[in-house]
């Protein structure tokens, strides 16, 4: 049993937040939210061939390094943190892990090592108009022709779907949900349109698939699992994430409040403003236990567990979250709510994240059906 | 859920689950569950199975053997808690001399206090009971004002002493005084050792809320103790007291997280009979009670995988007991919505259902220890390093 980091994995952490201190701070953040691409390819490159952060935890066998998920949660935690504007979600947390969870281990061996190396941008495409992360949600149509397969219908609330160049898409086909992969560079019928987003640090789009060719991954109608499983994992990686961002919001809210000065002291002497930095931490220290628990069951591999952990990691990160970032404003007063002050940022990454995989009802719904509620 | 630390650790388990099978039977088992650190119930039963742990080696598990321990290390305290918990054996009527008293006596009292008292807790001779808050000094403990005057080789004290818990059980105290007249606040205090039988000493049951003389005030009146029994230096009482504090949380919070998810268990179970799972606002607060018992579990063994690693727990150590008893609360507000009409009636002499006490004593939880607002400003100032409130 071992619930604590290991000092490889502490510097990880010490490396991963070097890096993105020097490449994401909130100069880059502004200018990549404002920039409708959001990402800069050259920190893309050097993510990858200086720590190997894209293919942290995919098998060596597939060009990775084989770590854990606590390694890879220590990684979003951080991303977290600098609100990293990259693709990084997309790629590794739902990308990477549909490729890994499908049963298709020729599809693996040519589409992993790519986005192992960050040479690939890849995200998984599976909501549509009714932005419902479930089975039944799954509209979209994959018609066998004498040429291959062909794709019709809408995919929206695609996280980074502009810049991949990898898109896995959940379609339904005679036999059931199945899982394709459409290069989307040279695929003919089919129209990105990004979406202006209220988190501009995460870019979303709408893509319209007309007859487009693409490429059975596994076998046709059984992908529904695998991908409910994606979903688990991208959960509890997801909710690494709104811990680190979490904590940051703190952090900005106590450095605050120990040199703010109001009645003649710093305003973090006072029980109201203390009190509330205390509760955050509270609140910060039980999504950790959340969003851990999480990744210590993806690590041990027992199904129900992670099942268990990923819809309660969502249910309670989230909303964790989005209170924290809610009262970093609050302690900021005035100057938290300007669009110059980085507060908002988190808020809305916090708000979009909250609703990104799924709402924290229907995460609790999720739990609640595991339990057997 | 199962706690490994391994194959030797595995043997002092296996150890320790045979006796439970053995003892804990008859009147033991019917008592299982029962009592709690603010529940006095079924005292007689719960000091007589503490007798029978004891006759087993089973207190002290990791006091040095020198005074009657078993001499074994944190893990095995961690498992011998969990395990007593699992069996949900009842709660013990010593625990305020096994949690409190004797880690207190190890970290800072002397040989001879070590010798003379520690055997005694681990036999159930000798019962112990705490003298830190006053009628003046609760959060702000801080401002006791009991005084304590040396009289030749004896201190003579006098004060007022509340919510001692078990305070009319207890053949001892453990008072903190002011030894200054001079001093002011953390300064000047001594801790005493006290005998409660001599005249000088009063000690009155307070009836809790839950109808309960589980707690006491304690007059001293020129009550008397030896010259010997300070513990720590005379005047650095307040780091003696504060040692005992910080000895708490470790291991203690397991076991009640262990209760809290019977309870959970409990409420799903009443939830379901009830047919409240088909209501979406009952099952949202239902799901969030079972989340928040989760929550705890994975806190407390995050901090003991620090403690066995033998690092310094994180900052989740400090915040666990804001979360844990504030959401045990809630558990306790939707349980007893749960139960409906019945809630309201209790049995004959006001004899409460487990639901009805675990509720009302779950109101404490959010006092003793330090209350949530004093754990906020730990929090906010120790944690977080936000600065003291200025003293007027």
């Amino acid at each position: 049993m071992d619930l604590t980091f290991s000092e490889e994995q502490d510097e990880l952490r010490k490396v991963v937040r070097s890096f993105l201190t020097r490449h994401s701070t909130e100069a880059d953040v502004r200018r990549l939210a404002a920039d409708p691409r959001g990402h800069d390819p050259g920190v893309w490159r050097r993510m990858a061939a200086e720590i190997g952060l894209q293919g942290l935890a995919v098998p060596e066998e597939y060009g990775g390094s084989g770590f854990g998920y606590v390694d890879l949660g220590v990684v979003f935690e951080e991303a977290g943190r600098a609100l990293l504007c990259a693709p990084y979600f997309a790629t590794v947390a739902l990308a990477a892990e549909a490729l890994l969870r499908c049963d298709d281990e020729a599809a693996r061996a040519d589409l992993l090592p790519g986005v192992a190396s960050g040479e690939t941008v890849a995200t998984l495409a599976l909501t549509e108009d009714s932005g419902r992360w479930d089975e039944p949600g799954i509209r979209l149509t994959a018609r066998k022709r004498a040429g291959g397969w062909r794709l019709a219908g809408v995919k929206t609330y695609v996280p980074d779907g502009h810049l991949a160049d990898l898109l896995l898409v959940a379609a339904r086909t005679p036999a059931g949900i199945s899982l394709f992969a459409v290069a989307a560079a040279d695929a003919p019928g089919l129209t990105r349109t990004p979406l202006p987003t209220l988190d501009q640090t995460r870019k979303q789009s709408r893509i319209v698939f007309t007859d487009t060719p693409a490429r059975l991954l596994g076998t046709d109608g059984t992908a529904w699992p695998a991908l409910a499983r994606t979903l688990a994992t991208a959960s509890v990686l997801l909710a690494a994430e709104q811990v680190g961002g979490a904590a940051a919001a703190l952090d900005a809210s106590v450095a605050y409040a120990k040199i703010r000065e109001q009645y003649g002291r710093p305003i973090g002497s006072f029980q109201g403003i203390k009190h509330k930095c205390a509760d955050m931490l509270v609140e910060i220290e039980s999504a950790r236990s959340a969003a851990y628990g999480g990744l210590w069951a993806l690590d041990a591999g027992d199904e129900t567990a992670i099942a268990v952990a990923a819809a309660l990691a969502q249910a309670f990160c989230s909303e964790a979250f989005t209170k924290v970032a809610g009262d970093t404003i609050q302690v900021h007063g005035g100057i938290g709510f300007t669009w110059e002050h980085p507060a908002h940022l988190y808020l809305k990454r916090a708000k979009s994240s909250e609703v990104l995989l799924g709402t924290p009802a229907y995460h609790r719904e999720l739990l609640a059906a595991r339990l057997g509620i | 859920m199962e706690l490994d630390f391994g194959p030797a650790v595995r043997d002092f388990r296996d150890e320790l689950r045979d006796w439970f099978a053995d003892h804990l039977v008859g009147e033991f088992a019917e008592h299982r569950g029962v009592g709690g650190p603010t529940d006095g119930a079924a005292w007689d039963v719960r000091l007589a199975w503490d007798r029978e742990l004891s006759a087993g080696n089973w207190l002290g598990v990791g006091w040095p053997k020198e005074y009657g321990g078993r001499g074994l290390g944190l893990i095995e305290e961690i498992v011998f808690e969990y395990e007593y918990a699992r069996a949900d054996a009842p709660y013990r009527a010593t625990v305020n001399a096994l949690d409190l008293l004797g880690p207190m006596l190890l970290a800072m009292g002397d040989e001879a206090q070590k010798k003379r008292f520690l055997p005694p807790v681990l036999a159930v001779e000798e019962l112990w009971g705490q003298g830190f808050s006053e009628p003046g000094a609760g959060s702000d403990l801080a401002s006791v004002r009991t005084r304590a005057e040396r009289d030749g080789d004896v201190w003579v004290v006098n004060g007022q002493k509340v919510w001692t818990s078990f305070g009319i059980h207890a053949d001892w105290l453990y008072v903190l005084t002011r030894t200054d007249p001079d001093s002011r606040r953390h300064q000047g205090l001594t801790l005493l050792l006290v005998p409660t039988d001599q005249p000088g000493v009063e000690i009155r049951p307070i009836r809790n809320l839950a109808g309960q003389d589980e707690f006491a005030e304690v007059f001293l009146s020129d009550a008397r103790t030896g010259a010997d029994l300070a513990v720590g230096e005379v005047g650095q009482g307040w780091r003696t007291a504060m040692a005992t504090l910080g000895i708490e949380r470790g291991t203690t919070l397991l076991p009640q997280q262990l209760t809290f998810e019977r309870e959970a268990g409990a409420l799903i179970d009443l939830a379901r009979t009830r047919g409240a799972l088909d209501d979406p606002m009952l099952r949202r607060r239902i799901v969030d009670a079972w989340i928040s018992v989760r929550i705890m579990r994975t806190t407390n063994l995050r901090t003991i995988a620090e403690l066995t690693a033998g690092r310094t727990p994180g900052a989740q150590a400090t915040t666990a007991k804001l979360y844990a008893s504030t959401r045990h609360q809630q558990l306790g507000h939707l349980a007893m919505e749960l139960a409906g009409p019945a809630g309201q009636i209790v049995g004959e002499g006001y004899d409460l259902d487990t639901r009805q006490r675990s509720f009302l004593l779950s109101l404490a939880e959010t006092i003793y220890g330090g209350s949530s607002e004093i754990q906020r400003n730990i929090i906010g100032e120790q944690i977080l390093g936000l600065p003291k409130e200025p003293r007027p």
